[in-house]
């Protein structure tokens, strides 16, 4: 390999992090000390996964590490690598050492990435900057590299602009530039976060390849407990700027000895569980870096809190196995005892909506959606436009969801499943086909009508900080609604406490902005705005995907509770198919624009007979280290087709695996018929020609 | 991208017809050529003037609509009229923007060059004191006008003149009359007389160039791609210099395009108070003398540089932003 600096034999400790603080220091606020006191070896060949939610120091730390934080941040302790101090180099040194011997792999694909320069030059300039080499050899190197990573036709995609990849291949490019120099360490900070399931798949594998080209130490920071579980060797989980965890991976996973880590495990919805039962929430937010509790900065959440954590903040301390530690004044108790998440967190009880005793062909629909289309044109042209295409978002959707029921509509980005919701709420006669809601044909409203109808069908939406004006009190958002379809003056008030109360918050937040709420609470403001008029239909765009992990659980939590109180019925968007398995009782899968498999959401998830599905569900990690390691993925080959012009036939046939493996008659009917659904099981039907039911998760 | 630039080409010709008509009807109704004999002693036949002034396509006895015939069917031809002297505005026009080029080219450049990098540096260096020293300095330039700067400027050069004993700075004119002697004579001669309009040209196009550069580098230093090239082992300032300023220069490529074209006949005041003959100062003597052949003629240059303007603008950012490119 070019430039190659020899390989680093597996197993001898190529970063070593002590005691590293980072703080950044306020002008008349407090410092807010992201970092503080971090630890950790890595070893060549190793994968150390750091887990943590937002504002947890697991970024800064990483930034740190590579020296690569804004001037302002006061960064102290020790960074080696490979033996040599990083901490305190110039420029011209620190240069010499990044992207040779550690280099990094950023979250956002899109922007990480400059938009002038082609990417066969971006790739090429890692390798020229440390590398005496001409210009010719370095862009062939380039290409290589471009190759290894796997994206098609190398040499051709060179010599294009970061704008015309996708995403997924974006980061691809950011993995080529990273091994460009056969570094020691990787780190890799949320590089799947931004991509969807099945393309995060991919760049896993590519990850893995890429750590076998190189024998490079990968340091994974992300959020997601099921991304590290199967990749990585160790894992230390961070909370408010400190390791509160360390251990390998099965340690961690099995034998949590922190109440903060098994929080976090019992708060995530599993992929793999048929789960009737309630999430266990964390209580309560993570604490501001800029004012922290006294003693374990965890106690205000922790339901073991004693009274020596209220004073003092407890240090990271061998528990259990070797290697195995943990930040906490009673892992001795948890470890003795053996306690797992279930017996330190009490577990909500949300009992089963009365509606759905019935069995579903008896209860009413509430919505009824046959055939949708939506169709944009495509425009070129700046003064005069002429159409030189249609994107076809959404083609032919049918489905329906019955009184206390929730249809989990799930796809990844651009399969149309949020125009699909938008045509919904439009409640106007949409291009093609019908849409029944509450027994009413969109078509044929007055205007009056359509503003009645608005009262029984609310959304809410993914953003929380976005959808609530930053102007109004979160008391006047929820009584705009009130007020606009007529309630009596005298019943506002009452009626927004009794709502504010009903998503578990305190009356008292009526007079507070929106921005003086966490994501979580924001997120209730926004269910509470969308119940205000006793909706029957509630459609959820995305409702819990901006939350981080401990707080997503009392949201999805309080959603499974008011369904059942108020006997709503709910259609859930969403990309997370964990979550949706856990909220809904059926699924309906799209691929570009099409519904592809809806059903039972046990018998879909259980055995889904679809291709897509299959891989869909096969691309979802799951938080279990063993069961990760065992799973063999299907992996889908390149990116989702232009909805502008699908393929003919099948639209999947192009990525499809079981296409692959036919041979040439076998697949004349994927090339040329559009296949319908067809019914598989009582409640599944699949739209394949050789649809066939496999287990994956 | 050659269809495209065709079609913002006759987008800008309708525009020049549209804008110069108007500038001539404009002139043609409120400038009166006639009052600049009016005041003669003694007053000149009545039937002279007018067979002078309908000689010059002027006079306002003729219906507006006949003279702007007359002056279409001249300008066809590339002929646009007499001044009111009766000189040939083409003849006029060519000299004076000879002059106005020769002052300017230099001003522009280095101006617009000095305010990219004066403005990146300044963007660099945020909130520290070299940035605050610039801010302040160049809202100082673009708070005072024009005629304080090059008088200001003059008062300058003739201090130094006098401390040195010598004329280092000429403050007037574009050579020294009756100057004899070699090429390298006049050369240096013409540079001694290009200091003064030049700097004030160019400490005026700094201070607001700067302004624009500061604001868009701001927009990208934080930005992923440069925190992605340092991750390279680029060094900083190669990674601020080769990532960040270079996609930087996208958003102030308009601005600055328009200011090239529009500088041209801008330098009004630098023009009079230097005694350089260009096109700016013909604009303000053609008004007082009531020349509208002369201001309409300027007024259609104006419109022509305005389309080039626009078109450079196209061409520099499709040359820039590789995005704009494949659309």
């Amino acid at each position: 390999m070019l430039g190659s600096t020899g390989r680093v034999p597996a197993g001898t400790p190529v970063l070593e992090v002590s005691d590293l603080q980072v703080t950044f220091p306020g002008r008349e606020t407090p410092d807010v000390r992201a970092v503080r006191g971090l630890s950790y070896t890595l070893a060549a060949g190793e994968v150390l996964g750091i887990v943590g939610e937002s504002g947890s120091g697991k970024s800064v730390s990483s930034l740190a590490v590579m020296g690569l934080l804004p001037g302002t941040a006061v960064t102290t302790g020790s960074v080696r690598l490979g033996g040599q101090e990083l901490l305190g180099l110039k420029d011209r040194e620190l240069a010499q050492v990044r992207g040779k011997r550690i280099s990094m792999v950023f979250q956002e694909p899109l922007s990480a990435l400059t938009p002038v320069y082609t990417v066969g030059d971006q790739v090429a300039e890692a390798v020229r900057v440390h590398n005496r080499v001409t210009r010719q050899a370095a862009s062939a190197r380039a290409v290589e590299l471009l190759d290894l990573v796997g994206i098609p036709y190398a040499a051709t995609r060179a010599k294009a602009f970061p704008h015309e990849f996708s995403g997924g291949m974006r980061q691809r490019v950011m993995i080529a530039m990273a091994i460009a120099n056969d570094p020691d360490v990787i780190i890799c900070d949320e590089p799947t976060t931004a991509l969807d399931v099945t393309i995060q798949a991919q760049i896993l594998e590519v990850l893995q390849a890429a750590q076998r080209e190189t024998g490079a130490g990968i340091l994974m920071i992300t959020h997601d407990l099921g991304v590290v579980a199967g990749l990585a060797d160790r894992v230390l989980v961070m909370y408010a700027g400190r390791p509160v965890e360390v251990g390998s991976v099965d340690d961690v996973y099995y034998r949590p000895r922190m109440p903060y880590t098994m929080g976090l495990l019992g708060s995530i919805p599993r992929v793999d569980e048929r789960g009737r039962s309630a999430l266990v929430p964390i209580e309560g937010t993570p604490p501001s870096l800029a004012a922290l509790p006294t003693g374990c900065p965890f106690h205000p959440r922790c339901p073991m809190a004693i009274d020596l954590c209220f004073t003092s903040e407890p240090a990271l301390e061998r528990v259990g196995g070797p290697s195995h530690a943990a930040a906490c004044h009673l892992s001795g108790v948890i470890d003795d005892q053996d306690l797992g998440p279930v017996d330190v967190y009490p577990v909500p009880e949300i009992p089963a909506a009365a509606a759905l005793r019935l069995p579903r062909p008896d209860r009413p629909h509430v919505l009824d959606v046959q055939g949708l289309v939506r169709h944009y044109p495509l425009l070129h042209g700046a003064v005069i436009k002429r159409q030189v295409g249609t994107v076809q978002a959404v083609d032919g959707v049918s489905f329906d969801i019955r009184e206390g029921e929730t249809l989990g509509l799930v796809g990844e980005s651009g399969c149309g499943k949020t125009t699909t919701l938008l045509e919904i709420l439009e409640l106007k006669a949409p291009q093609q086909g019908r849409v029944v809601v509450l027994g009413r044909d969109t078509s044929g409203l007055t205007g009056q009508q359509r503003t009645a109808l608005r009262r029984d069908v609310q959304v809410v939406f993914q953003d929380p900080m976005a959808s609530l004006d930053p102007r109004l009190p979160v008391g006047d958002i929820l009584a705009e609604p009130l007020r606009t379809h007529g309630t009596p003056k005298d019943q506002v008030w009452p009626r927004v406490h009794e709502l504010l109360r009903l998503v578990g918050l305190q009356p008292e937040h009526a007079s507070r902005y929106p921005q003086h709420f966490s994501g979580g609470q924001r997120q209730r403001v926004g269910i509470a705005r969308a119940l205000a008029l006793e909706p029957r239909l509630i459609v959820l765009d995305e409702p819990v995907s901006a939350l981080d992990v401990s707080i997503r659980a009392g949201v999805v939590n309080l959603l499974e509770e008011l369904k059942t109180r108020l006997s709503l019925s709910y259609l859930f968007v969403a990309h997370d198919l964990s979550v949706v398995r856990h909220i809904a009782d059926r699924v309906a899968v799209m691929y570009l624009g099409r519904i592809v498999e809806i059903g039972d959401v046990d018998q879909v998830y259980g055995a889904p007979a679809h291709p897509y599905t299959q891989a869909l569900l096969s691309a979802v990690p799951v938080p279990d280290p063993r069961k990760e390691r065992a799973r063999r993925r299907i992996l889908l080959q390149g990116d989702l087709p232009s909805p502008a012009d699908p393929p003919s036939g099948c639209r999947f046939h192009t990525r499809c695996p079981r296409f692959a493996a036919l041979d040439e008659n076998a697949r004349r009917p994927c090339l040329d018929l559009d296949p319908g659904l067809v019914p598989i099981a009582e409640d599944q039907q699949a739209a394949c020609h050789y649809a066939e039911p496999l287990r994956v998760v | 991208m050659a269809t495209f630039l065709i079609r913002r080409l006759v987008n800008y010709l309708i525009l020049i017809l549209v804008a110069t008509t108007g500038a001539y009807f404009l002139a043609a109704t409120s400038l009166h050529p006639r009052a600049n004999v009016a005041g003669r002693n003694p007053p000149p036949p009545v039937a002279v003037v007018d067979r002078q002034l309908t000689a010059l396509n002027i006079n306002d006895k003729t219906p507006v609509l006949d003279r702007y015939a007359i002056w279409v069917k001249g300008v066809a031809h590339g002929d646009f009229g007499r001044t009111w002297d009766n000189n040939s505005v083409n003849a006029e026009m060519g000299r004076r923007m000879g002059v106005s080029l020769r002052l300017l080219f230099v001003g522009t450049v280095l101006g617009s060059g000095f305010g990219v990098l004066v403005g990146a540096y300044s963007a660099i260096k945020q909130y520290r004191p070299s940035d605050h020293a610039i801010t302040l300095v160049s809202f100082l330039v673009l708070s005072m006008p024009v005629f304080v700067l090059a008088v200001m400027l003059q008062i300058a050069a003739v201090k130094i003149n006098k401390t040195v004993g010598h004329q280092v700075f000429q403050y007037s004119g574009e050579t020294s009359a009756g100057l004899t002697g070699g090429f390298w004579t006049h050369l240096g001669d013409r540079l001694q007389h290009l200091v003064l309009p030049t700097l004030t040209i160019v400490l005026g196009q700094i201070a607001i160039f700067s302004r624009y550069q500061r604001n868009s580098m701001l927009d990208v230093l934080d930005s992923d791609f440069v925190r992605t090239a340092l991750a390279k082992g680029l060094r900083r300032r190669a990674a601020l210099l080769k990532h960040a300023l270079r996609t930087a220069l996208i958003p102030a490529a308009t601005f600055f395009a328009y200011s090239f074209g529009l500088l041209l006949v801008g330098a009004t005041f630098t023009e009079k108070i230097f005694g350089w003959h260009g096109m700016g100062e013909w604009l303000i003597d053609s008004i007082l003398t009531n020349d509208i052949n002369a201001v309409v003629a300027i007024s259609c240059f104006t419109a022509v540089l305005v389309l080039i303007a626009g078109l450079l603008s196209d061409v520099a950012y499709a040359v820039l932003d590789p995005r704009v490119r494949s659309t």
